[in-house]
């Protein structure tokens, strides 16, 4: 696949249809990869990589790298399709300077799942098909790839590119996924056990803001959280409070407009599973107001900015039986 | 620092005697920000409005706090009174502490602290006013009038006699509306046309007024004062300008079996027409449904004998876009559809009728040149049955839930002069109750009953069902006699609920005016705004607001006529400067805002942004119409970066309120 | 600090949209209808004028219960905004019951201009309901917590 997208890049470069390439960069590890931009066939060649550790959604660079001089090529996976719809129907890229080349995508490996298989001390990894070689200071293991998948790739929503100006390889269709059955756990638990859930994850926070920053659904030319007329700026958790305080205003504002990528969760140094919070949103959304996928159709009205005169009421949460 | 001044009233013992006004008045000075602080029996006396006046002007106040009864009532009065002593009048904020605090608490000491927490919040919040200043717009001194029956000619001839020019868009080829249709009218029996015909001439010749007669409104943009509407003038295939109306091509034309809607299919009309003898304006149409020469390209006949050389198979719909200050909505009613009330056979049976066909069957005009006759075989009917509220008060799916209004007064009525031109015909009329309120409507009704001899009865038909001898055997029942009727009627005659022309809500649409559940336009307010829509600019008349008779129509069509006239008197209109405004350094130009518009006061541009490394973006922001928009603040919650927020309560001002209270 | 639930009185923000809450609540006084003294109105222009971030801020002062009161489905003054407001309000409680904080702490009711009774016991019934859960300490911010 590498080969095939860099000699397409270097064509589309070649024939002047495109500038510049975003793609991703090798670096120091194998799983070690960074979104870079390459302007010319030598840097490609120098350092285009694409891996089992391309994880990251490549459309939130769209929103600068669209509006200036020329077409850039974009790599997307069928998850950073699904944001550049939403960025294109929030008119936040300028989907005409942007040639997007479709992926196919069996999913993405997590190098946290490799070390929670048990290699500790990676020195390197090699592709060996469905299996990673990873060499270790403590010698050579085998792990499936199955087994090292992301969570969100373990229950990928869909495979299919719902944008794209060209396809690499086939097209893949929407998943039957399991990915709301952890919200469904936390659901049942009791209002103790989920605030005391939530009070261990978000208590870890360390607001580096790197969720915010990788999230193509904040793109936002200024936060509201460094914004001092806002009234809720800050940078720093103070106290408990504030950490919820941010993780759920930002859920809210990107409730109804999160593609579910994950992102936020990946690069999560503290491995808070943030997307457990826009899930429910998404859940809740889907059961309430019918099924609601965002970034599957440019022209669909987002839920939020939408409603019916039977709309359930609010006391809808206050009925529900569990607590 | 905000210079603030605090005035504690005592509404007499309303506030004064569970409020301590004196600690409140003192503790509250102390607050930061406070130069000043008074307590006065009436604030809103002209004393009490005095005191303020005199300290804004003595302490140089920049903002004010009334501590007083709730700004429902007076919030307007102080910030008058702000204004005459040289305050922005956005600067003053009350505090409601007569009827959400005095009135509801009994202990003195609750009641003045939580006075003393509400004052604060209102200072907390004065603290981030800012002055404001309510724009203002022109205005186009022309109304549209959409919709040609009696309401939308007389809110026409009013609006016109008071000097302003209108427009009236109507789609049918003729104005005149439903009640051209009618024979007689209650509850005086004087004859539609001849009330109605001399209002139509006048609306034609009126200097003032032109009608668009064959036409639509395709688009309107645009806000109060400065509407732009686009209308399609539907091509007639005919010059209006060069028909005489002499309806010779009407005589010639060879295509005569078209269905007549004006006489509702009772009888046929040929393909070049002329609704009815007194149409305004009168010229004639071709039905490109059925012109043999628009479908086959042969015949032309109309075209060779009209003198005036006014026919056109060419003719194009044409858009024309004119401006309006103000639009009046009088798209009227249509009797419901009776397909689904099977119960009544009115498909089945020709004999069968809905009073409106009832109207034409009377009416001298009509098929039957006004001779009663049963439309299956010509002949007089001896027994007539009237069936009310089919398909109004009708909770089932298939029907109305409201009371169509003026179904008892037409059946009493038909009843009426029914009796009165043919006495030797029974008449029955099914009834669930009999509602006649308005001016000579009982006495009216109990005419029909006491000297006319209608048989009323009080219960409803459950089936009527076609016989083999021609007649219709009506099962009823009779709730005062409580018995089953079985009656064998020639002729039955059905009240079918009016409904909204269907036209209305893709209008209701367009004009983003809104409507109830049943498409009837909404009034501004039920009882204090009931000619208004709550979209400002726009006016509601006849029955599209709701089932009104022809005096109730009149009556509200002059009220819309009257506020029409108070808008376009006005060079300039001042808006509310408590209006949304978007933060261009912010929007991101998502698009949310505009989404949760109701006035679609929220467009885009694209603007050039000096960035930090001076380069120039060219960046997509929302920009808000201050004279379309009403200050709902939907669209603050919707847009996530906060750019955009309302004059008067804005983010920081409400968090303000929320973190005094907390406190 | 020690709270004794008998004595412990909640304090509830209520927003309501000037149309038809507010003056409900005005209505509830003009009918000298009682409801305790800890029940501090907002005025907005809509219910749909609330944003979340109002919601939340007064929990971190420390407000123990959130109510929002608006024009019935159907009647807001601006013909829409409660629809979205019945959206954001059921997701964001949803939400906040989903991190474990106490659901019957928010609320929202439609109370018309002409509903003076049912604001009243609205706000009665609503007190009594925060006054069982005792003080807001999952979402409350101590610093601005009065000592």
């Amino acid at each position: 696949m590498q080969e095939a997208m860099i000699r397409r890049a270097k064509e589309l470069l070649a024939d002047g249809t495109v500038n510049r390439v975003l793609g991703w960069q090798r670096g120091e590890f194998v799983y070690d990869v960074t979104p870079a931009v390459f302007a010319s066939p030598d840097e490609l060649d120098a350092s285009f990589v694409y891996n089992d550790f391309c994880g990251a959604n490549l459309s939130k660079y769209l929103v600068a790298e669209s509006r200036k001089e020329g077409k850039v090529l974009a790599f997307l996976k069928p998850c950073d399709t699904y944001s550049l719809n939403q960025l294109t129907a929030e008119h936040r890229v300028v989907r005409e300077n942007i040639y997007a080349i479709g992926l196919p995508c069996e999913g993405k490996a997590d190098v946290e799942a490799l070390k929670a298989a048990g290699a500790a001390g990676i020195t390197g990894i090699a592709d060996g098909g469905d299996t990673f070689t990873v060499h270790t200071l403590y010698g050579d293991q085998t792990v499936a790839k199955a087994d090292a998948l992301a969570e969100r790739c373990a229950n990928c929503k869909s495979k299919q590119c719902v944008t794209y100006d060209e396809l690499l390889g086939e097209n893949g269709a929407v998943q039957n996924s399991h990915r709301f059955d952890m919200v469904e756990q936390l659901e049942n638990m009791t209002a103790d056990e989920r605030y005391a859930f939530w009070q261990g994850e978000l208590s870890r926070c360390i607001r580096c803001n790197a969720c915010r920053n990788a999230c193509p659904a904040c793109t936002c030319e200024k936060c509201v959280f460094d914004n001092p007329q806002s009234g809720i700026a800050n940078t720093a958790p103070a106290d408990s409070f504030e950490e919820k305080l941010f993780h759920i205003i930002r859920a809210f504002h990107v409730a109804g407009r999160c593609t579910d990528c994950g992102e936020c969760s990946r690069v999560c140094p503290q491995h808070i599973p943030l997307h457990l919070l826009n899930r429910k949103f998404i859940k809740d959304i889907n059961e309430l107001y019918g099924p609601y996928q965002a970034g599957a159709d440019v022209a669909a009205r987002g839920p939020l900015t939408d409603f019916t005169f039977e709309d359930c009421e609010p006391s809808v949460v206050h009925e529900r039986g569990v607590n | 620092m905000q210079r603030i001044g605090v005035f504690v009233c005592w509404c007499g013992s309303n506030i004064a005697a569970t409020v301590d006004v004196k600690q409140v008045a003192e503790t509250l000075k102390s607050e930061p920000g406070v130069v000043f602080a008074a307590d006065y029996q009436y604030m809103c006396s002209e004393a009490g409005q005095n005191l303020i006046k005199d300290a804004i002007r003595d302490h140089k106040l920049t903002g004010v706090v009334i501590c007083s009864c709730s700004p429902r009532m007076h919030e307007a009065t102080f910030r008058k009174t702000a204004a005459a002593a040289g305050l922005n009048p956005y600067m003053v904020e009350i505090a409601n502490i007569r009827e959400q605090c005095s009135w509801i608490h009994k202990d003195k000491a609750v009641a003045t602290e939580k006075a003393i927490i509400l004052g604060r919040a209102a200072i907390a919040k004065v603290h981030l006013n800012a002055p404001l200043t309510p724009g203002e717009s022109p205005v186009t001194k022309r109304a549209l009038v959409i919709g040609g029956g009696i309401a939308g000619i007389q809110t026409a001839l009013d609006i016109a006699e008071a000097g302003f020019p209108v427009d009236i868009v109507e789609k049918q080829p003729t104005i005149g509306g439903k009640m051209a249709q009618l024979d007689k009218t209650f509850p005086t029996l004087d004859c539609a046309a001849c009330i109605l015909t001399p209002k139509m001439v006048d609306a034609a010749q009126h200097e003032n007024i032109h009608i668009y007669a064959y036409s639509e409104v395709e688009e309107v943009k645009g806000f109060v004062g400065n509407f732009s509407v686009t209308i399609r003038k539907k091509a007639r295939m005919v010059d209006p300008v060069k028909c005489t109306g002499c309806g010779l091509c009407t005589e010639k034309c060879p295509m005569k079996k078209v269905p007549n809607e004006f006489n509702l299919g009772m009888n046929n009309r040929s393909a070049i027409y002329i609704p009815f003898a007194q149409a305004v304006p009168k010229v004639a149409t071709i039905d490109p449904a059925y012109c043999i020469k628009m479908k086959t390209g042969k015949c032309g006949l109309c075209s060779t004998v009209c003198e005036a050389g006014a026919i056109d198979y060419t003719q194009q719909d044409e858009l024309v876009e004119e401006q309006y200050g103000a639009i009046v909505v009088a798209t009227g009613y249509n009797p419901i559809k009776l397909d689904q009330f099977d119960e009544f056979a009115y498909a089945q049976s020709p004999d069968v009728i809905t009073s409106l066909e009832f109207e034409r069957l009377t009416n001298a005009a009509g098929p039957t040149a006004g001779t009663l006759l049963r439309p299956s075989d010509g002949k007089h009917p001896h027994t007539i049955v009237f069936v009310q509220c089919v398909g109004s008060r009708c909770d089932g799916g298939k029907g109305k839930s409201y009371c169509s209004k003026i179904c008892c007064m037409y059946t009493a009525k038909h009843a009426m002069l029914t009796r009165e031109k043919y006495p030797d015909t029974d008449v029955y009329v099914f009834y669930i109750d009999v509602r006649t309120p308005g001016k000579n409507f009982d006495e009216f009704y109990r005419r029909a009953v006491e000297e006319y001899g209608v048989h009323y009865i009080k219960g409803m038909v459950g089936k009527v069902a076609p016989q083999a001898d021609g007649t219709l055997l009506v099962q009823g029942s009779d709730l005062i006699e409580n018995r089953q009727l079985r009656l064998n009627a020639d002729l039955v005659v059905l009240a079918a609920a009016i409904e909204p022309d269907a036209s209305a809500r893709p209008l209701a649409t367009k004009l983003t005016a809104s409507m109830d559940t049943n498409d009837f336009f909404t009034e501004a307010h039920p009882k204090l705004r009931p000619v208004e829509s709550p979209t400002a600019g726009i006016f509601l008349s006849g029955a599209c607001q709701g089932p009104k008779d022809i005096p109730e129509t009149v009556s509200q069509a002059s009220a819309a006529a009257a506020k029409v006239i108070g808008l376009l008197v006005k060079d300039k209109l001042k808006g509310n400067p408590c209006v949304a405004h978007s933060n261009e350094m912010m929007c991101n130009g998502c698009s949310s805002c505009e989404k949760v518009c109701p006035y679609g006061a929220i467009t885009y541009v694209d603007k050039e942004f000096r960035m930090p490394d001076r380069t120039t973006a060219i960046r997509r922001v929302a920009s808000v119409n201050p004279a379309v928009c009403q200050g709902c603040g939907a669209c603050t919650v919707a847009c996530p970066s906060g750019a955009m927020d309302l004059n008067g309560f804005s983010n920081s001002q409400i968090m303000a309120e929320v973190d005094a209270i907390c406190k | 600090m020690q709270v004794n639930e008998k004595e412990f009185k909640p304090l509830i923000v209520a927003f309501c949209c000037n149309w038809c809450s507010y003056a409900g609540a005005d209505l509830s006084g003009t009918n000298r209808l009682n409801y305790p003294a800890n029940v501090k109105i907002i005025r907005v222009p809509c219910s749909c004028r609330v944003n979340p971030m109002f919601v939340l801020r007064a929990f971190q002062r420390g407000a123990d219960g959130v109510i929002l009161c608006g024009c019935h489905p159907g009647d807001c003054h601006y013909t829409t905004g409660n629809y979205y407001t019945r959206r954001r309000m059921t997701l964001l409680f949803s939400m906040l019951d989903y991190l474990g904080i106490e659901r019957d702490r928010t609320r929202v009711e439609w109370v018309s201009a002409a509903e003076g009774a049912k604001f009243a016991a609205t706000m009665n019934d609503f007190v009594a309901t925060v006054t069982r859960l005792g003080e807001n300490k999952r979402l409350e911010d101590l610093r601005c917590k009065k000592q």
